[in-house]
């Protein structure tokens, strides 16, 4: 059984402010379940004695020191957007969230 | 709307209430969590940023050392454990002020866990607040809602978003649900909030100023019938941002929540606002899961192993703990139990330290902070620290007191002018022409004014009736509009009169 349907895929597009569209819930559930259940192949594999990884490289503590660096100006860093007023990001009203 | 309220007391009497806190603490590093752009608080909008902050493609976060040790000095401080091993994780999320979709935070490996904090509460009693976890995240941009009619964010337009505080390292402390509290819950959480953002202070990792948002509250309130083990449903009241907002918070909602109960109706899990001018909550979003935020492992932060060497080296570096420090500065300053408890529940013990360390005495410190400092700060309704008032300009009074360049009632004049930005003590004094007068031609000649009204009064005191001299000072107070030094007009009262005194 596909480990995501077609409500996961209308919740994650509801959290996520993507508009879709009914043909693409399907479209989208059918993609998506073929890509979890072939990633799923890989926990079959794992056993209980490997434990999880969120890395692939044995590196522990890599730290920088607390020392100002590179920096942008606000000119820089509102150069890609794509509106801006004041020096600031200038971006829709968003409701849902506080 | 406002919603409908039981009376604090009714509600006691009817409910359990017990609490829990998130508090996120803003650190005081000279760079961002993850990235070496600067963490300094009021500058001009998207100035403090690099692409790290921002999110751009491609970008690597690296883990601020100082902001991990900061952390671990903060769960040291609140007697957790330290993790020997922890890791950062993702928390997904859509709203413009995180650029990056996601907050970087840590999910079930936080780098502190199970410890408490004892909180003194005003009768002198402790109670025993014992904390969850304390893990490190980073903090978020800063929206400003424009357009609609109120500024808020119903019926803004359009947002304009500042990213110089995303990436500011944060560490949040979550406690284990408080219990027992009773009709002393708000308090407490005042007390509670108090006490971490004192400890914070104390350790010199946070700014902890409240009125700049580096001490944050989030207060988790539900009631349940007395005698009831499962908890009621809670809600969650945002960014209480300062220590009498907190108290109040609490209080409203218990008493909210104790009317819907009362009334046979259920409480709604949700995010409640916080209004100061109403005094009141309002509903915020419905409350979503854990699960929506679809936490997982942060792929390109490596674990952060504390070993027991570099966390005794940190323990060894805590300052005295607070509750210590407090039984120390009673005893230099030799201030009473219930002085020093006034003291501490105005909030101005910091203050007084700072004031005596400037120069003036203990009492002195007192005698302002306790005294037309806190008067003034009542009649605003605000905490005396949030008054405006600064310890160098309460020495600065001190001196000019004592220098006889102006008396107590013009102090109080003084201090109008100083809290409506007229400058310094001595500017106001120099702009508002409040100086004692101390000429004492000026002060001769109300004098001599002062005895011809009252030629009998002026007889009774050659007569050797030396206590009737008050009626004349009061006359030269009176024509010098109080800018006298009382003392001095009396000598020269005597003088003029051939009087020895």
């Amino acid at each position: 059984m596909a480990a995501i349907n077609r409500d996961d895929v209308a919740h994650l597009a509801q959290l996520a402010h993507i508009e879709m569209s009914a043909d693409e819930l399907d479209r989208m559930a059918g993609e998506l379940a073929v890509i979890v259940d072939s990633v799923k192949s890989v926990s079959e594999v794992a056993g209980a004695d490997v434990p999880a990884t969120s890395h692939p490289i044995p590196l522990t503590n890599v730290l920088r020191e607390d020392v100002v660096g590179h920096v942008l100006t606000a000119e820089q860093a509102l150069s890609g957007a794509p509106d801006a007023q004041g020096g600031r990001f200038r971006v829709p009203a968003i409701l849902e969230e506080d | 709307m406002t919603d409908a309220t039981l009376s604090f007391d009714v509600a006691m009497e009817k409910f359990d209430p017990v609490l829990g806190f998130e508090v996120h603490v803003e650190l005081n590093t000279a760079t961002k969590m993850f990235s070496s752009a600067p963490n300094v608080f009021g500058d001009e909008p998207n100035t403090n940023v690099n692409e790290v902050d921002l999110g751009l493609p491609g970008v690597l976060p690296v883990v601020n050392k100082k902001a991990v040790e900061s952390s671990i000095k903060i769960g040291l401080a609140l007697n957790c454990k330290i993790a020997e091993s922890c890791t950062f994780a993702r928390k997904h999320y859509f709203y413009p002020d995180t650029p990056k979709n996601f907050q970087t935070s840590q999910y079930d490996d936080p780098i502190a866990y199970d410890g408490f904090l004892d909180v003194e509460l005003s009768d002198g009693s402790t109670f025993r607040v014992e904390i969850e976890r304390a893990h490190m995240e980073e903090d978020a941009g800063k929206l400003t809602h424009m357009g609609g009619a109120t500024g808020r964010i119903q019926g803004a337009d359009f947002s304009l978003v500042d990213y110089n505080r995303a990436g500011v390292p944060l560490v949040e402390i979550v406690t284990k649900p408080i219990e027992g509290a009773g009709s002393r819950a708000p308090e407490l959480a005042k007390a509670y909030v108090a006490a971490v953002r004192e400890i914070v202070k104390n350790l010199g990792v946070s700014d902890a100023k409240m009125e700049r948002g580096n001490v944050r509250c989030d207060a988790n309130v539900s009631l349940r019938p007395y005698g009831q083990e499962k908890f009621g449903t809670r809600s969650e009241t945002k960014n209480v941002n300062s220590l009498r907002a907190v108290e109040n918070a609490v209080r409203f909602e218990i008493q909210r929540h104790a009317a819907v109960l009362n009334s046979g109706n259920t409480i709604v899990q949700e995010t409640r606002h916080w209004h100061e001018d109403t005094k009141s909550t309002t509903s915020g979003r419905p409350k979503s899961d854990a699960d929506d935020y679809r936490y997982f492992p942060e792929p390109d932060l490596l674990p952060i192993l504390a070993t027991p060497a570099w966390v005794e080296s940190l323990r060894a570096e805590l300052p005295e703990p607070p509750a210590t420090r407090r039984k120390r500065l009673q005893a230099d300053w030799g201030y009473t139990d219930l002085e020093f408890r006034d003291v501490v529940n105005a909030g101005v013990m910091d203050e007084i330290e700072e004031t005596v360390a400037a120069g003036a005495t203990a009492a002195v410190a007192r005698k302002w902070w306790m005294g037309e400092i806190a008067r003034r700060a009542k009649l605003a309704d605000v905490d005396p620290v949030a008054l405006g008032v600064t310890p160098a300009v309460v020495v600065e009074l001190d001196a000019l007191i004592r220098s006889g360049a102006i008396n107590d009632k013009l102090a109080r004049e003084v201090l109008d002018g100083v809290l409506a930005g007229e400058g310094t003590p001595a500017e106001v004094v120099q702009t508002r022409g409040l100086a004692v007068v101390s000429d004492d031609g000026a002060l001769q000649s109300a004098i001599d004014t002062a005895l011809a009204a009252q030629p009998d009064v002026a007889d009774k005191i050659r007569a050797g009736k030396i206590q009737a001299v008050g009626a004349i000072v009061g006359g030269v107070m009176k024509v010098t509009k109080g800018q006298a030094d009382a003392g001095r007009v009396r000598e020269l009262i005597l003088k003029t009169l051939g009087v020895e005194a």
